[in-house]
């Protein structure tokens, strides 16, 4: 074999496998044949295997008058144009031709391919075809050329410009059909979102909304596709006016739409109509508006497939807490059906407390308890959870709540049960402290059923809670027998039973007159030497030399000071967090309740209004300044909060914040404040163990209403403290604002 | 809305993606098996949502027959819209292989590809309606190039249908006979406890039509009792028209009537303002509406009653006693009822006296389907099983799982809420035919009419 022949046969490649046999299938003289290898390559394409080596072959099968064919060949250049840039340029001539094409369908599948070839060199040839079948006579032509203007804009952002096609997108608004309307709005809204990153181009007008472009979007929003729909409502959604007569003529025109069959219509619609709501002064029609909001909310978990009535139930939730009210007939709707999916189930569970009111909780308790004797083991331990719940919510219905859940206990028993039981009912104890009737329900259950718990941090915690805040109530030798038990294998413990131990020996030593000293040397020493826990020690010290000193006055009123009553456990968003989430309705943000800048990564997506985050480099640059600096302050503690959103984790701050703080609320303490100030203090660390059982059981207390804005008050303090530090008025209020916290 | 869609097996293992946007790197959906793994594992599934969210990206998914339809987008998008499309796009794709499983997904890829073109461009949904899809994204392939290769010219267009207004209608459609099928079908879920009290009921209607008409027809359908919309238009007022509106409901109270939803086809602002209901409807059969009435005012006893008992004897066999009472109209019959009793997983040896229908044990369900064809309304009916327990277990244990009986039921010429059609219009401007419409009735049971187990 001569040399010549070699290097041929190796630039043909070889000559037996599946490539050889596709190969010759696309150079077949044959039309069928040809089609056939073509739809072979794509389906080898498909599993993962790599034919860009057929690509040349492919290529000579674009010129052809079968639309189908032509569509696979289309769709082999989109995949592998990227492995053979300068190839593709062979195709561009069969694209031009096609968008000449008498058949619309065959203009437009050009366009929209042309579109999807991300390489730059075909950029150049796009103007012509563009701008063809931006004015094209069929509508369809010209829906699928709007979208492409957002295409070439990706890929060369100049060209875009300076060629026009962004003002002919722009125009293509006002176009005659609806459908096109609505995608050149897509791509308006695609070139917006990508111009940020763009160096150069952020300044760049892309799309404002003026009374008459809305009042055409009006006229296109009930003849569109229900995505068109979307679309406009989106856009509606966006606008902002304060012309009551514009602002009703909206909301009238929005208002049908929450009858399409089309669950995101509805949802995109609720949200718009509730984005308007705020602007509306007649606050008549604002309360009939939101009664028809009612019905369209209901029908998000009615009929669909359960994913979206998941996202429907977080939506719903959202709504709820700025409109408490606008549901309250339809707990019913909610309750649970047996084929749903789990996930299902325990959402809905959080709807239903929320909808609980003195009406219907006979209702609801027995839902509840049907829930409770259910087998997934998730399920009952949350049922369990929201009867407590409902039982702290309204005091009505406390009592036949504890009965239910010692049924609950003597009925079914169980690990589970009991261990989720009783941390509810000493939940239960926390939100009425003191009541005689309810202690003697409660304490007995919990005194029988506690030595079968042995891992469950929280219920244990609380049962130590529990024997130090009442200890009246148990039986003497139980009490001393079990907290030896507890002292002995202190250090085995988790922090939070340690913190708890810490608590109630020293309170009750202090009650029963040092009958408890052995334990409380124990204890402390134990705690002071051996415990790694920085948290324990500290405050082990604390009780330690506060026990040394001679003041007993003080010593009995921090000791004993009573926790705050838990006023819900409910969680709930704050306020900032709540209206960011409203904004943000039905988006990828309203199901994992975190507004977008919180899990976004921002390169890939920045808010249109650009105003409402303020940049982080900002906060930087103007530290320095006085009030610059506590304002800037503000807005970092705002964002911090943003960025903790998500309830439970709301209660995580501390770690790093809660720290800063206290000292420098120790600080002010001891500057100025005596008895009030340690008061607080005692305060301050008591809560401490109670709140992280609380933060473990993700289950907060009505913290994040009341924290927030205790921190930002905080911070609105600030210059006032600061300029005169030992001000005892000023410090003593910012302690209260902090402990509030807890 | 989103980057790329993807369609992967039970694992997670992708089976056919498309990617809109390029603006993802192609291997991130190899992450999504781990990351479901993590989903799912994560303490007993109670943390399983149709979302993940890993490095930036955003994975909405929703399974379907072993199969799962993932988009993925980088971008703080509308949640609902993808999933609603997902949900569209397996409804599709259904009606064109009849059932969308793995294989079918590997046999048809060529056209699944053509209806994602066609379906969502750069991430935007553009027409998610089966017949509008069916009219250019032919199944067919060969019969194709027979046509092609006869002439160039008589190419498949993109129908008007898909840019027009009546984007769910084409023009020059003909008919000998011009027919108007209607039927209104009320589903009723319902729960009820063991004593046989009803917790929860509800009504699902749904008014399908199956139109064989020409031309462009304008229909215009009127309902027994315009206060039905009169209340749901205005639920505040229902209290005070509920009264009036009396005669519609079954038993002299009001209905209210929730949450109507319409085919894309009914001018919504039109029955918005003036309650009539018109609307140019699509060719063959669609759903023209749906409403719901949760029907706790006047649904008070069940349809079919079912009491059931179970007795364990000890450690040996268990009897079931079941009586079923159907509690309608004397008139009425109720047909194909079934009674389905879940029964502990081991048991056997099934013994049946039923006084009526046939009573049949299906093991790989656990479950006992008591038949009865038709059941006049007022009869009662006992039924008496006796199955077999070979496994030692706690008398506790067995019935822990607690699925509670399921009934089926279909009672035809009947409505529960008593809605009725008055009349169905029938107007073509242009051809001014003689149509007939036929209307049907029937009541039948949920997808959750169950009852309780003790």
């Amino acid at each position: 074999m001569s040399l010549e022949k070699k290097i041929r046969n190796f630039l043909q490649g070889p000559r037996k496998g599946e490539t050889f046999e596709l190969k010759n299938g696309l150079v077949s003289q044959y039309k069928h044949e040809r089609k056939d290898a073509i739809q072979r390559v794509i389906q080898a394409m498909t599993v993962g295997k790599d034919v860009s080596a057929l690509f040349p072959d492919v290529l000579k099968n674009i010129a052809t008058y079968d639309i189908e064919q032509k569509k696979l060949v289309y769709l082999y250049l989109m995949n592998y144009a990227k492995t053979h840039p300068e190839l593709c340029i062979l195709a561009v001539n069969t694209f031009v031709q096609d968008t000449e094409d008498p058949n619309p369908l065959i203009r437009a599948l050009a366009i929209r391919t042309m579109g999807c070839i991300r390489v730059s060199k075909m950029v150049d040839y796009m103007e012509i075809p563009l701008s063809r079948t931006l004015s094209d006579d069929n509508p369809y032509v010209r829906k699928t050329a709007a979208l492409c203007v957002a295409k070439l804009f990706d890929l060369n952002p100049e060209m875009c410009i300076e060629y026009g096609f962004l003002e002919n997108l722009k125009k293509l608004i006002n176009d005659s059909n609806p459908m096109v309307v609505a995608n050149a709005l897509s791509a308006l809204y695609e070139i917006r979102d990508m111009k940020e990153h763009i160096p150069g181009f952020e300044d760049l007008d892309v799309f404002t909304t003026n009374e008459t472009v809305i009042k055409n979007l009006l006229l296109c929003l009930n003849e569109c596709t229900e995505w068109g729909r979307i679309t406009i409502l989106t856009t509606l959604n966006d606008y902002q006016t304060d012309n009551q007569e514009e602002l009703i003529h909206i909301i009238e025109r929005i208002v049908p739409q929450l009858q399409h069959v089309n669950p995101s219509v509805v949802l995109s619609s609720i949200k718009a109509i509730i984005h308007h709501l705020d602007a509306l002064r007649n606050q008549e029609m604002k309360e009939s508006i939101l009664r028809k909001l009612s019905a369209p909310l209901v029908s998000l978990v009615s009929n669909s497939i359960p994913e979206a009535q998941y996202v429907g139930l977080k939506n719903i939730r959202i709504i709820l807490e700025k409109y408490p009210t606008v549901l309250s007939k339809e707990l019913r709707v909610f309750f649970i059906k047996y084929s749903d999916p789990l996930y299902l189930k325990l959402e809905k569970l959080e709807i239903m407390i929320r909808l609980s009111n003195d009406l219907n909780v006979k209702l609801l308790l027995g839902e509840l308890k049907e829930y409770a004797m259910e087998f997934e083991p998730s399920l009952v331990s949350k049922a369990i959870k929201c009867i407590g719940s409902v039982a702290i919510k309204l005091q009505s219905c406390t009592v036949k709540s504890v009965n239910l859940l010692c049924t609950l206990i003597d009925q079914r028993g169980g690990d589970l049960i009991i261990n989720e039981s009783l941390g509810v009912l000493i939940n239960i104890l926390r939100r009425y402290p003191g009541k005689n009737d309810l202690i003697t329900l409660i304490v007995p259950v919990i005194s029988n059923h506690i030595n079968g718990i042995e891992d469950n941090n929280d219920t244990l915690s609380g049962y130590i809670w529990c024997l130090g805040e009442y200890p009246k109530y148990f039986q003497n030798t139980e009490t001393l027998e079990n907290l030896t038990l507890f002292v002995d294998d202190f250090l085995n413990y988790d922090s939070t039973i340690q913190l708890n131990l810490l608590n109630t020996i020293v309170k009750i030593n202090l009650t029963n007159n040092n009958t408890y000293s052995n334990l409380l040397q124990k204890v402390l020493e134990l705690a002071t030497q051996g415990c790694e826990n920085a948290d324990v020690r500290d405050k082990a010290y604390i009780y330690w030399r506060l026990l040394s000193s001679d003041d007993t006055a003080s010593q009995q009123k921090i000791i004993s000071h009573k926790l705050p009553p838990i006023n819900t456990t409910i969680s709930s968003f704050n306020p900032n967090v709540l209206e960011s989430l409203i904004d943000e309705l039905s988006t990828v943000s309203s199901v994992y309740h975190k507004p977008a800048s919180t899990f976004i990564d921002k390169n890939a997506y920045t808010r249109p209004s650009g105003a409402s985050i303020p940049g982080s480099s900002k906060v930087k640059g103007s530290s320095n300044g006085g009030k610059g600096g506590i304002e800037d302050l503000t807005t970092m503690a705002k964002q911090e909060i943003i960025n903790n959103a998500k309830n439970e984790n709301l209660l995580d701050f501390d770690d790093d914040e809660t720290d800063d703080t206290s000292s420098f609320n120790a600080n002010g303490g001891s500057n100025g404040g005596r008895t009030s100030v340690l008061d607080d203090l005692n305060d301050l660390f008591a809560a401490i163990p109670q709140q992280q059982q609380e933060q473990q059981k993700q289950q907060p207390l009505n913290i994040p209403k009341g924290s927030n804005s205790d921190i930002l008050s905080l911070f609105d303090q600030q210059p006032a403290s600061s300029s005169n530090k030992p001000a005892n008025k000023q410090s003593g209020n910012v302690n209260n604002d902090l402990l509030d916290l807890f | 809305m989103a980057s790329q869609i993807h369609f992967l097996d039970i694992k997670g293992k992708p089976l056919l993606s498309r990617d809109y946007k390029g603006d993802i790197p192609n291997n991130t959906i190899d992450k999504f098996p781990l990351l479901l793994m993590e989903n799912e594992d994560q303490d007993n599934n109670e943390d399983y949502k149709p979302f993940i969210n890993s490095q930036g990206i955003n994975y909405v998914y929703i399974s379907h027959n072993n199969l799962y339809l993932c988009a993925l987008t980088k971008k703080n998008e509308n949640v609902m819209a993808i999933i609603i499309f997902l949900g569209k796009l397996i409804e599709v794709l259904t009606q064109y292989f009849k059932s969308l499983e793995e294989e079918s997904i590997r046999d048809n890829f060529v056209i699944i590809y053509e209806l994602l073109d066609e379906m969502m461009d750069y991430g935007c949904p553009q027409t998610t309606d089966t017949k509008i899809l069916k009219q250019y994204i032919t199944q067919d392939y060969y019969k194709l190039i027979r046509q092609t290769s006869a002439s160039s010219r008589t190419m498949v267009q993109p129908p008007n249908a898909v840019t027009n207004a009546v984007s769910w209608r084409n023009d020059g459609i003909v008919y000998k006979k011009n027919e108007a099928f209607l039927d209104v079908i009320e589903s009723i879920n319902m729960l009820i406890n063991a004593n046989g009290q009803v917790l929860n009921s509800e009504i699902l209607g749904q008014i399908k039509i199956k139109s064989n008409l020409s031309g462009m027809p304008d229909l215009r359908l009127g309902l027994n009792d315009k206060n039905i919309f009169n209340i749901s238009g205005h639920g505040s007022d229902a209290a005070e028209s509920g009264a009036t509106a009396g005669a519609a409901g079954a038993t002299g109270k009001g209905i209210e009537m929730e949450d109507i939803k319409f085919h894309q086809c009914v001018r919504l602002s039109k029955f918005e303002n003036e309650r009539i209901i018109t609307f140019i409807p699509p060719d063959g059969e669609f759903q023209l509406m749906s409403y719901r009435l949760s029907s706790a005012q006047f649904l008070m006893k069940p349809l079919i009653l079912v009491n059931c008992k179970t007795k364990v004897h000890k450690h040996s066999r268990i009897e079931i006693l079941c009586s079923v009472k159907a509690q309608i109209k004397k008139k009425s019959t109720a047909n194909n009822v079934e009674v389905i009793i879940p029964i502990p997983e081991d048991a056997d040896t099934p013994k049946f006296t039923p006084e009526y229908g046939t009573v049949k044990w299906y093991p790989e369900r656990s479950e006992v389907v008591w038949k009865l064809k038709t059941f006049p309304g007022g009869k009662q009916f006992h039924m008496k099983a006796e199955l077999g327990l070979p496994a030692v277990m706690d008398q506790e244990e067995i019935f822990s799982s607690k699925k509670p009986i399921k009934v089926k039921f279909n009672i035809p010429y009947f409505t529960t809420s008593g809605i009725q059609v008055r009349y169905l219009r029938i107007n073509e401007p242009k051809l001014q035919y003689q149509s007939y419409p036929w209307v049907r009735y029937i009541t039948q049971s949920g997808e959750d009419y169950t009852v309780r187990m003790k």
